[in-house]
């Protein structure tokens, strides 16, 4: 069921605030979600003063500056620091994004800072991704063919090659997953943007000998017929995909099938 | 989600996430339902521009002038097919709003069986009123 209102004991309260060093001159008030799995208590939005004078340009640069500097307990996934692993997925200033190609620039007023919407959180900024990974586990996403291997390259003629362009650069950082109401709303059994326009890219690949049993296994009121292209996936992709366009293609292909 | 809540929910299930998601399986259907939604949907754009323009050409028609338009042929017709899209396609899209925001699976499948029938019913209580109005005399 749609859930309109947090639990009582995921509501967020105020938390503490943590002030810049004195003679800083560009001060930027940082509010992160905390939830702390061990303690008995809300979670809360704690504020940390950063001088931007002495802190990298992005949203990932501020944050690993206050788990360095001010509060090591700020507990956050991140990798490559370059948008290509997808690990610092997160809500910032109300859309899901990646920490690290955010550049705090572009934040007006108080830069905010949560996990990524409606999953489970383990701590701080940290979603349990468990079923997301599982849902991508579901759709098979490795190359299945019937024909004996080659002793070489599975061939593939340029223009199909090209259909994989803007399906492959996909990192699955949930950004798009998880800002889908429909997701929020039955995501036990909707599979959500992300994992769909995986689907495709496997759906698109010539070499692929399996499309048929991809399509059966996504042919469902839940699993593929949720999306009511709501379109906040493609609004929100960091990567400047469109996995909205992916799940209406698998949907063209359901048609062109029958 | 709150984590507590989550905390306490992941001790109440063991199995496995993919045994989960993977649930009971995929039904193998939904394409029939999607489709059908797109073409009424496609078939009611003529046929409402066509009916609201119709009904305010006839502002101030008389009550037998009324009765001619819609017992003749064509507009008899016109006016069965938008009734029979519009309930259907008024059916279709309450079942996928129910789903959407229905959790308990018998409240669920209660309140879809009774959009269907109530769509089937109003279809033929106008599909009826119609026949009245045209041929009642």
């Amino acid at each position: 069921m749609a859930e309109l209102t947090l639990p009582r004991n995921s509501r967020v309260r105020p938390g503490k605030t943590y002030a810049a060093p004195a003679g800083a001159k560009r001060v930027r008030p940082f509010k992160i979600y905390r939830w702390d799995p061990d303690g008995d208590g809300n979670p809360r939005l704690d504020t940390y003063e950063v001088d931007l004078d002495a802190c990298g340009p992005m949203v990932l640069d501020a944050l690993i500056k206050i788990k360095n500097e001010t509060d090591a307990t700020l507990t956050f996934r991140r990798s490559c620091r370059e948008g290509v692993c997808g690990s610092c997925a997160m809500n910032i200033d109300g859309t899901n994004t990646l920490a690290c190609t955010k550049y705090i620039d572009e934040v007006k007023g108080d830069v905010k800072i949560y996990p990524l919407p409606h999953m489970p959180v383990v701590k701080d900024l940290v979603p349990d991704l468990t079923r997301a990974y599982a849902q991508y586990a579901l759709i098979e996403p490795w190359l299945k063919t019937e024909t004996p291997a080659p002793g070489r390259e599975r061939p593939q003629s340029p223009e199909e090659r090209a259909r994989l362009d803007g399906l492959w650069e996909c990192i699955l950082c949930f950004c798009c997953t998880t800002a889908c109401p429909s997701y929020w709303w039955s995501g036990e059994r909707y599979l959500g943007p992300a994992i769909l326009l995986q689907a495709y890219r496997w759906l698109a690949d010539s070499r692929d000998e399996h499309a048929g049993e991809r399509l059966d296994a996504l042919e469902d009121p839940f699993r593929l017929y949720r999306c009511h292209t709501i379109m906040n996936c493609t609004k929100t992709c960091p990567k400047g995909l469109n996995p909205a366009r992916a799940i209406a293609e698998i949907k063209k292909l359901m048609v062109a099938r029958r | 989600m709150a984590g507590a809540a989550h905390r306490d929910e992941r001790a109440a299930h063991r199995r496995s996430a993919l045994g989960r998601v993977r649930g009971l399986g995929s039904a193998k259907e939904g394409v029939q339902h999607w489709w059908m939604q797109r073409l009424t949907a496609i078939a009611l754009v003529p046929l409402l521009v066509w009916f609201v323009a119709s009904i305010l050409a006839h502002i101030g028609a008389d009550h037998a002038n009324l009765q001619l338009w819609i017992g003749s042929p064509v507009v008899f017709a016109l006016m069965l097919a938008m009734i029979g899209a519009g309930f259907w396609h008024m059916a279709l899209g309450l079942q996928v709003v129910i789903e959407d925001y229905v959790r308990s699976e018998a409240l669920k499948l209660g309140l879809i069986v009774f959009v269907q029938f109530a769509a089937l019913a109003l279809a033929l209580a106008a599909a009826t009123a119609l026949l009245v109005i045209a041929f009642g005399g």
